[in-house]
């Protein structure tokens, strides 16, 4: 299992075409991934899981990924939050 | 004759579709057969994925991003590892369990206190509907299958009831519920297609086939008409298309008097889409851009790359015609909660806009730099709001010259024919209007605040409103010295209120010898009609004369009588 923190930089936070992003990235992968924001730990593969958990911008989550593709996995989702969604 | 609200203009004239969402009655039952159960979900599943895709094969743009997020919501995991977990543990049937598990996400997201947030509700609800009746076998209007044209009549218009619509089809709709403000209203709009909300109980009072007649100007419907009524509408409906034909054709035309004097109608606009729509309405420039809108119902300030695409994408629509940007007027009624301003006892006369902007020079100066980067792509003006005074205008242009230097420094690209103009809407400024035209290219007269503060009238305020008036002989003289001292100075001078596409009042500013109009997209063609019917020479006339009435009363008679 790859556990890599990150940081929502992008301003307009999780919500709406970010967190589409994200599903439709982490769908790709067989892994299982999960992303937790302090006590709240969602699907990262599950649209309404992502936007009901509300990250907004400067908070730090945790992608936690187990799988056997979990390396690509987590290098294409960090490179989502690194490139602040293209925003 | 109903009464609702009218969400979109026009007249319709023609037959109800009852778009009645069944009230879906499934028993609670103990099952046995879980793996039954999951079957039936997934077959439903597909088969509501493949009634989307179906949809979106002739959507556009904007309604397929809908239809996306519903394909997500079907697929999402956690949503379909609910509903399995549930018939596992609980031994019910599929329907029960996904109608309580869909109960679950709608409350969550109803709980949240964002707009954009609460209405995911709405999609959640609208999917979770289709899905459900999929599972009963219940077979759902295909609303891109109507043979003939009809009005439709429904408890509320939803996002995929909207994705699915066609123009030629749907003349029209009516609702029980919603407001100006809901989804189907703003669709509606959006295809231009008449419709009344709000309507409280229509669903119940008309039947499949009805004849109505729907006004979305007035938010009036009638049932069953005389067909003397029915005529009298359709000769409206065919007297108001003929009037839009004829102003279609007025699109490319100069804006240019009877006698030969060539003005500019321009468009108030708030993002790149009030662009396009300014553009296919025969804008011939962007008379006010409120960048504002950039700042706002957000968490923190957007960043130069943000406002970059935005200001780009303005000036490649509007190619080479002018777009005025004005840089950001926050404070009075607009606030931007995250930079912590403190309550003000007179908003409108307290901290705000330029003043913002020369105190938090960073704040500016993002602005400023994504401005000139995006200069390169079109015709830009800059235009500082709120000036009183000449130290404020060359104060500002200290910072814009300072980040010329800076983007200079590092071979970044900028147009060397930026006009930089100010707002008049200060009396202060209009007063001084032939000062500050020496260090100026341009003016644009704020007519809303410049009224409000000439008058004295805080124009929220409904006790006072009746004072609140463009016909003000002082308002009306300051105009018209704001005009003269610009063009004594060889500057054009522009208006940018709601005054500029006030057909009552166009053919006095014309005669005072405004430059240039900004209004909304909608009124620029009437106003440009307008004024090809009319003649300079004799508005002069008219506009002297105006300047030396005594009241706002009596001027707006005089205007009536003589136009």
């Amino acid at each position: 299992m790859l556990i890599k923190t990150v940081v929502v930089k992008n301003n307009s936070g999780l919500h709406a075409r970010p967190a589409t992003m994200v599903v439709k990235e982490a769908s790709k992968y067989r892994s299982e991934i999960m992303i937790i924001n302090g006590t709240i730990e969602v699907n990262a593969k599950s649209i309404m899981g992502i936007m009901a958990m509300g990250a907004n911008k400067g908070q730090e989550l945790e992608l936690r990924i187990d799988g056997s593709d979990e390396k690509e996995a987590l290098e294409a989702l960090g490179a989502l939050f690194e490139t602040n969604f293209d925003e | 004759m109903l009464k609702g609200i009218g969400a979109s203009p026009g007249i319709a004239i023609g037959k109800v579709l009852l778009l009645k969402k069944e009230e879906l009655n499934f028993q609670h039952m103990t099952i046995t057969d879980v793996e039954g159960e999951k079957k039936k979900l997934h077959k439903a599943l597909e088969i509501s994925k493949q009634q989307l895709e179906e949809i979106k094969k002739t959507s556009t743009e904007q309604q397929r991003s809908i239809l996306d997020a519903h394909v997500m919501i079907l697929e999402d995991p956690e949503l379909i590892s609910s509903v399995e977990g549930k018939i596992d543990s609980e031994k019910l049937n599929v329907e029960a369990v996904l109608d309580e598990v869909l109960k679950m996400f709608i409350a969550i997201f109803e709980g949240m206190d964002n707009e954009y947030m609460k209405e995911r509700a709405a999609d959640i609800r609208d999917v979770g509907q289709r899905l459900v009746m999929n599972l009963m076998g219940k077979e759902q209007l295909n609303l891109q299958e109507l043979k003939e044209p009809v009005i439709l009549a429904a408890h509320d218009i939803t996002p995929s009831d909207t994705a699915q619509m066609d123009r030629e089809m749907v003349l029209g709709f009516i609702t029980d519920i919603g407001g100006r403000t809901s989804h189907s209203a703003i669709m509606a709009r959006s295809m231009e297609i008449p419709a009344v909300v709000g309507l409280g109980n229509i669903t119940e009072e008309v039947k499949m086939g009805d004849t109505i007649i729907l006004d979305g100007k007035e938010g009036t419907i009638l049932i069953n008409p005389d067909s003397s009524v029915i005529e009298e509408y359709a000769k409206r409906r065919e007297e108001e298309e003929e009037v839009k034909r004829e102003l279609r054709k007025l699109v490319n035309s100069d804006t240019v008097s009877k006698d030969g004097v060539k003005v500019e109608l321009a468009s108030n606009i708030g993002n790149p889409k009030d662009a396009k729509k300014a553009h296919e309405n025969g804008a011939e420039g962007i008379g006010l851009y409120r960048t504002e809108f950039l700042y706002m119902d957000r968490s923190s300030l957007p960043t130069e790359e943000e406002q970059f695409k935005a200001y780009k994408e303005v000036l490649e629509i509007m190619g080479d015609r002018p777009v005025v940007i004005r840089t950001l007027d926050i404070g009075g009624d607009k606030e931007l909660p995250y930079l912590n301003l403190p309550k003000e006892m007179n908003p409108f006369l307290g901290y705000r806009a330029i003043r913002i902007c020369l105190d938090e020079k960073e704040i500016f100066k993002t602005q400023l730099r994504a401005l000139l980067r995006a200069s390169v792509y079109g015709n830009l003006k800059i235009m500082y709001p709120m000036i009183s005074s000449v130290e404020e205008v060359r104060q500002a242009n200290e910072i814009l010259e300072e980040v010329k230097q800076e983007l200079k420094a590092v071979n970044i690209n900028y147009s060397t024919e930026i006009e930089v103009g100010i707002m008049i809407e200060i009396p202060a400024a209009a007063v001084i209007s032939d000062i500050l035209a020496k260090e100026v290219d341009f003016f644009s007269i704020g007519t809303n605040d410049l009224i409000q503060y000439t008058t004295a009238v805080d124009r929220m305020n409904e006790k006072i409103s009746y004072l609140y008036n463009p016909f003000n002989p002082a308002v009306l003289r300051l105009i018209k010295t704001v005009i003269d001292n610009g063009h004594k100075a060889g500057i054009w001078v522009g208006m940018c209120g709601e005054v500029a596409g006030d057909q009552r009042l166009i053919p006095i500013l014309l005669g005072m010898g405004l430059d240039e109009f900004s209004m909304s997209a909608s009124s620029v063609l009437p106003a440009r009609k307008q004024i090809q019917g009319l003649c300079y020479e004799e508005m002069k006339g008219i506009a002297e004369k105006v300047l030396e009435i005594s009241t706002a009363k009596e001027i707006e008679e005089f205007v009536k009588l003589n136009i």
